[in-house]
């Protein structure tokens, strides 16, 4: 039988991981077709997917290339107008611009190079009716919480690919959102990193009690960070399955030692496999 | 040996070998002064204040061409970008701008306004535009997606996404469009008034020509050189430093 480490959560402690049952964010019916290229035809890209997020919990999102992932995650934080169904958040219909309290950070880097990291993380803030003192403290506390602290003064230029992005993560953070979207914020990261990215995200999430929605292509990521992790299909994305993950809330990524985890990822992967492969397929024959 | 270091080293060989050769007679004076000449004529010119007059007027003209052209040309630009169909109705006239032989207008701005600053000052601001237009079209053009829907994810309105994200975002090639647009410019105001001006450092220069007074007519041309390699290698470097800051280098 397989030791526990010490720090990983036993299973009598896996409790209250998953938010509370309130609902936080509601897709109903959502569906997204893009309008034809020159000589094609339209392409129906997404859904009609249903999800309901609680608020506080971790939600992960998981699914093959060009399943629609990220057109889910544009429509719920209000970038993309669906083309049938509606999102709601907080009780208010998301109607094609961001909502207040939404928060999201993006695959590629969107620090702005000309602006230092303080300056980058207070952005947001700036344009909020917030006194400087209030700004000053707010900036400080989230350069600190991301241990960015020592590089207040560089430009991103001068930083890695990984402090770039925990840059974009604390603007986003300054402004407490309440639902943080992560369109693969670690995606241009190696392993490690990512991983220690992910303990930096738990803890955030912890100290925030924001509501996450996490997409990834790492099946590990989706296991470790999330309370509950949703599989997509091939395009048109349809949501297949969600799996409960039962982690603690003060879970780190030492947890891939669990056996639990590698049942969960085994569990993921065999929703995953055959969709996969379909979207191979689909890729195969637009070539 | 840094970069820097050897091209400062090419150029002190290449004016070290034009001294000599005029020096040892290999070049003849009539064709070109020795450097050290043409800087003594130069120190000479300034010093006396006879060609003061001509500077300013032609710095005067130079500084409005280029603020011209800038200021329309950014204008145009960031209009042209925000106007798709506008774009490519004009795309193959901005392609092709530098093909025209803008100067075939000069008879005709004298003939409207006359021979005064007028007409330099509009040929110099036609020469400098399009490299504005072009340069403002490319940087907004190259705008990364990322930060335009980052600012959208902060709710900002169109225009504060424009001057808070967009424009900076472009900094670096703006920077490029007001350096080619110096160079342009200036290229235009000295060559309208080397051909039909009463002032002015390009009227000096020609009237130099035809007296045969080459120590006065490079002097001239020595205080150009100088005055635009400056200012455009000032520009060059802060460009390339935007360059790096923006992580595109």
């Amino acid at each position: 039988m397989t030791q526990r480490p010490a720090t990983v959560p036993l299973a009598s402690e896996k409790r209250g991981g998953t938010g509370t049952a309130e609902q936080h964010v509601k897709v109903e019916q959502v569906v997204k077709r893009f309008a034809p290229l020159a000589g094609g035809s339209e392409v129906h890209a997404l859904g009609p997917v249903d999800l309901d997020l609680r608020r506080g919990e971790f939600f992960a999102l998981v699914g093959p290339s060009g399943c629609g992932k990220s057109t889910l995650l544009d429509i719920i934080a209000g970038l993309t107008r669906p083309t049938a169904g509606e999102v709601t958040f907080e009780g208010r219909k998301v109607l094609g611009e961001p909502p207040e309290g939404l928060g999201m950070v993006l695959q590629e880097d969107a620090s702005y190079p000309w602006l230092s990291v303080w300056d980058n993380v207070a952005f947001g803030l700036r344009r909020k009716s917030v006194s400087k003192q209030e700004l000053v403290r707010r900036v400080d506390a989230a350069l600190a919480f991301l241990d960015l602290n020592d590089f207040a003064r560089a430009y991103p230029a001068q930083l890695s690919g990984g402090m770039r992005q925990r840059v974009c993560i604390g603007r986003t953070l300054v402004l407490r959102p309440r639902l943080i979207l992560l369109d693969e914020p670690f995606g241009a990261l190696d392993q490690q990193t990512r991983l220690l990215m992910g303990d930096e995200l738990l803890r955030l999430w912890r100290e925030t009690d924001a509501t996450v929605l996490l997409i990834t292509h790492s099946l590990d990521e989706a296991a470790v960070l999330a309370d509950r992790v949703a599989v997509m299909s091939a395009r048109p994305g349809r949501l297949i399955d969600i799996i409960e993950t039962g982690w603690a809330r003060d879970r780190t990524s030492e947890i891939v030692a669990d056996p639990e985890f590698g049942r969960i990822t085994a569990q993921l992967w065999s929703r995953l496999r055959s969709e996969s492969l379909r979207a191979r397929e689909q890729a195969e024959r637009k070539r | 040996m840094t970069l820097t270091a050897k091209r400062f080293a090419v150029l002190v060989l290449a004016v070290g070998s034009l001294e000599v050769l005029c020096r040892i007679g290999w070049i003849d004076r009539h064709t070109i002064v020795a450097p050290s000449e043409m800087a003594v004529r130069l120190w000479q010119l300034l010093a006396s204040g006879s060609a003061n007059d001509d500077i300013l007027y032609t710095l005067g003209n130079a500084v409005a061409a280029i603020g011209l052209s800038i200021i329309i040309g950014f204008a145009a630009g960031a209009a042209i970008h925000a106007l798709p169909r506008l774009r490519s109705i004009l795309d193959p006239l901005l392609a092709s701008y530098y093909a025209v032989p803008i100067f075939v207008f000069y008879p005709l701005l004298i003939v409207l306004f006359g021979i005064n600053s007028i007409p330099l000052i509009i040929i110099g601001a036609m020469f400098g535009v399009v490299a504005m237009i072009v340069n403002t079209l490319t940087g907004l053009d190259r705008v990364p997606r990322a930060l335009t829907k980052s600012a959208r994810l902060l709710r900002l309105g169109r225009l504060q996404e424009l001057y808070l994200v967009s424009l900076p975002a472009a900094g670096p090639h703006f920077v490029t469009g007001i350096k080619f647009s110096i160079i342009y410019s200036v290229i235009a105001v000295i060559a309208g008034e080397f051909i039909l001006s009463a002032r002015g450092i390009g009227f000096r220069v020609a009237f130099a020509y035809n007296s045969f007074d080459g120590r006065t007519m490079y002097a001239l041309l020595l205080l150009l050189l100088a005055t635009v390699s400056v200012v455009t290698l000032s520009l060059h470097a802060w460009e390339k430093s935007l360059h790096r800051r923006w992580g595109r280098e």
